[in-house]
């Protein structure tokens, strides 16, 4: 059996101390397999997004490990910790978080910037991602100037272009309409069958979860169901 | 990231809100103009003393005279000073009345063998009756000569040649129309008569030729009079001397010692301690401006400290200015932070943004700053300080203006790292949080 590129074991998040601690993960355990697409659904506030943070090392866990290809997460520390961070995962956010008046290009560039790509093999990339994503023709455009549809497309774009391994994506279509919601479901679910992306999608519209080949509920910090056990 | 890419990306983003950031850098203009005008101001000032002590005296020459008990003359417990034969009056280089006590054949060969003098050479002090062009009127003078590495300021001709046997000198540009010439080139190369008389009381003629016309300035060669070469200068003397025997005639007030050019300030102050072992006293033409100038920096000092402080007041908006910015951004730099850019990249790229304002603020007030004190300084010259040629107020050198520049640069990055910090320590998961 391959390692799974993603392991949570028994992890615990709080907030706080004393009195006003707040236990936002309550002893979580699963594995993700490299090239599956999970959902993770729960109601709001039921720890969904801490989960995320804590999948794409944006926030270690207060106890328990995540493992990402076999390796324990905790044990990766600076350079090594942001290298993981730019070469492994894409994001993409309801909220988009494209900067507002900087070209799209430019904000398609940022991971690879902060990689240290050559600017040539950046504007090509950027381009080449644009492109999939049919919004080549808006490069020089700035961000603030597009479409939801359009910004969550250049989202994705920013999301890929330095090939990650895994791309989360946080209610992705939750300030979209269906018709482009959909569209932009139908990108990101492409970029996992035929690329091979982990895709990791948190979520509480059932329509979306229902794409995906496995989904974990959660509630109150505790992992209530997963799909593939409960298939299993 | 790399550096150019965070270079160049600081930069983008020191535009990106323009009024805010143009405002910011108006403040450090203002404070780095005035830092500009003001060092300006010390170095033209300072400039001119410089030139100056190159015309009154080579940077390698010193005054020497016989020391004297502070005392002489005055009662104190430890009683009157007693007699010198050597002591002689001279009213010609100090109070009337004043005696001094006179450098003797054996002084100047003392003096030629202390170490770290080069040369020795006696100062002659002349003093002529007065002094007539053709059929003009009589003036008074005085009469000075050049050492070796002393210059002139010249309105018209040259300096009196040192190796010509013809009898040469200089006259200052105030004489000019006083001696009926219609102005400083028409003075050249006509004669001056200088009438001198000797111990017997008679009086002599020397005819000398007038070969240039020395600019005024505020310490003048030759004392604001005229500067004549070592072949008038000796005729004068000898011709002063008539009837004073030649053991008397070997006395004088002082005399001029050459050191190396390249001694330092220590050097000097070593040879002037040997100087004072040996019973003398050793004054440099420094020394004599030194206190001028001492003057001058402290004014200059207490100038830049105004601007310092209108600098330091410019930092605030800095620190104002890039802590609105992070907060603006916050969203940016936890999404930059998720995509792996390190804490040390982020300080990197606020402080930066900082040193550009401040950057540009320094540049554009020191340009502007050049440009202004330049165009005082050429204005003030033809009206204000018209008497004081070679005075340029407010000058500049290359060095200073760099480090003016590179000093506020210094003071922008510092005010920076306050915002820098707490941009690079923020939380991404807190800056991307939201519902
Ligand atoms: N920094 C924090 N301090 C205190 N409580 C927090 C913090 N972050 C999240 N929480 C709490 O943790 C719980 C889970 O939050 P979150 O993971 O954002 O939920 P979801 O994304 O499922 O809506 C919520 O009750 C939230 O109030
Ligand atoms: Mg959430």
């Amino acid at each position: 059996m391959t390692t799974p590129i993603i392991r949570v074991k028994d992890v615990h998040k709080s907030y706080g101390k004393g009195p006003n601690r707040f236990d936002a993960l309550k002893g979580v355990t699963f594995d993700i397999n490299e090239g599956e697409s999970v959902a993770i659904i729960g109601k709001s506030g039921s720890g969904k997004s801490t989960l995320m943070h804590v999948l794409a090392l944006l926030d270690a866990p207060t106890s328990g490990t995540v493992e990402l290809e076999g390796i324990d997460t905790s044990t990766l520390k600076g350079k090594k910790l942001n290298r993981a961070r730019n070469k492994t995962f894409g994001f993409v956010f309801q909220q988009f978080f494209l900067t507002a008046n900087i070209s799209v290009l430019e904000n398609v560039m940022l991971p690879m910037k902060i990689a240290g790509v050559r600017r040539s093999e950046r504007k090509a990339r950027a381009h080449a991602a644009l492109e999939q994503l049919e919004m080549d023709d808006k490069a020089s455009n700035k961000a603030v100037n597009l479409s939801g549809g359009q910004k969550q497309r250049s989202v994705i774009a920013r999301a890929l272009v330095n090939n990650p391994r895994i791309i989360f994506a946080d209610e992705p279509t939750g300030n979209l309409d269906t018709a482009t919601g959909g569209n932009v479901e139908d990108i990101l679910f492409a970029l996992n069958r035929d690329k091979g992306i982990t895709l990791i999608v948190v979520t509480h519209d059932d329509e979306l979860a229902a794409r995906c080949d496995r989904r974990i509920y959660i509630r109150d910090g505790l992992l209530v169901n997963d799909t593939t056990e409960v298939a299993a | 990231m790399n550096v150019l890419d965070l270079i160049g990306t600081a930069a983008s983003n020191t535009f990106r809100s323009k009024t805010r950031t143009v405002l910011t850098i108006l403040a450090i203009f203002v404070g780095a103009f005035t830092l500009t005008i003001t060092n300006g101001l010390g170095t033209g000032i300072n400039r001119y003393i410089d030139d100056t002590v190159t015309a009154i005296g080579a940077e390698d020459v010193m005054t020497v005279s016989v020391s004297q008990d502070a005392n002489a003359g005055f009662a104190d417990s430890s009683g009157p000073a007693e007699y010198d034969p050597d002591a002689i009056a001279s009213d010609g280089f100090n109070r009337p009345g004043s005696t001094v006590v006179a450098l003797t054949p054996d002084d100047l060969e003392a003096l030629a063998s202390i170490d770290g003098v080069l040369d020795v050479e006696a100062t002659k002090s002349i003093s002529p009756d007065w002094i007539q062009a053709g059929d003009g009127p009589q003036y008074l003078t005085s009469v000075g000569g050049l050492v070796d590495g002393q210059t002139v300021q010249l309105a018209a001709g040259a300096a009196p040649s040192a190796d010509s046997d013809a009898f040469e000198l200089n006259v200052p540009i105030s004489y000019v129309e006083s001696l009926g010439f219609a102005d400083a080139d028409a003075a050249v190369g006509q004669t001056l008569t200088i009438a001198i008389t000797d111990a017997e009381r008679t009086q002599h003629l020397v005819d000398a030729t007038i070969v240039g016309v020395a600019e005024e300035s505020i310490a003048a060669t030759g004392a604001g009079g005229l500067v004549v070469n070592d072949a008038l200068t000796d005729e004068l003397y000898t011709t002063q001397n008539i009837g004073i025997s030649l053991d008397e005639q070997e006395r004088y007030a002082q005399a001029s010692i050459r050191f190396d050019a390249a001694a330092t300030d220590a050097d000097v102050t070593a040879l002037k301690e040997r100087l004072t072992d040996a019973g003398y006293t050793g004054t440099t033409v420094a020394d004599q401006l030194g206190t001028f100038k001492t003057i001058i920096d402290a004014i200059v000092l207490v100038l830049n400290a105004f601007a310092i402080i209108a600098l330091l007041a410019a930092s605030f908006g800095i620190v104002n200015t890039l802590f609105m910015s992070v907060q603006e951004r916050t969203r940016e730099i936890g999404l930059m932070k998720a995509m792996g850019m390190g804490g040390g990249k982020i300080f990197g790229l606020f402080s930066l943004e900082a040193v550009i304002i401040g950057f540009l603020g320094s540049a554009i007030g020191v340009g502007i700053g050049m440009l202004v004190g330049t165009g005082i300084s050429s204005v003030l010259a033809g009206a204000l300080l018209a008497d004081l040629p070679g005075l340029t107020l407010i000058a500049f050198d290359p060095l200073s203006v760099t480090v003016i520049i590179l000093v506020v640069m210094a003071i922008a990055f510092l005010a920076g790292t306050l915002p820098a910090a707490r941009a690079a320590k923020a939380d991404p998961v807190e800056s991307l949080r939201y519902e």
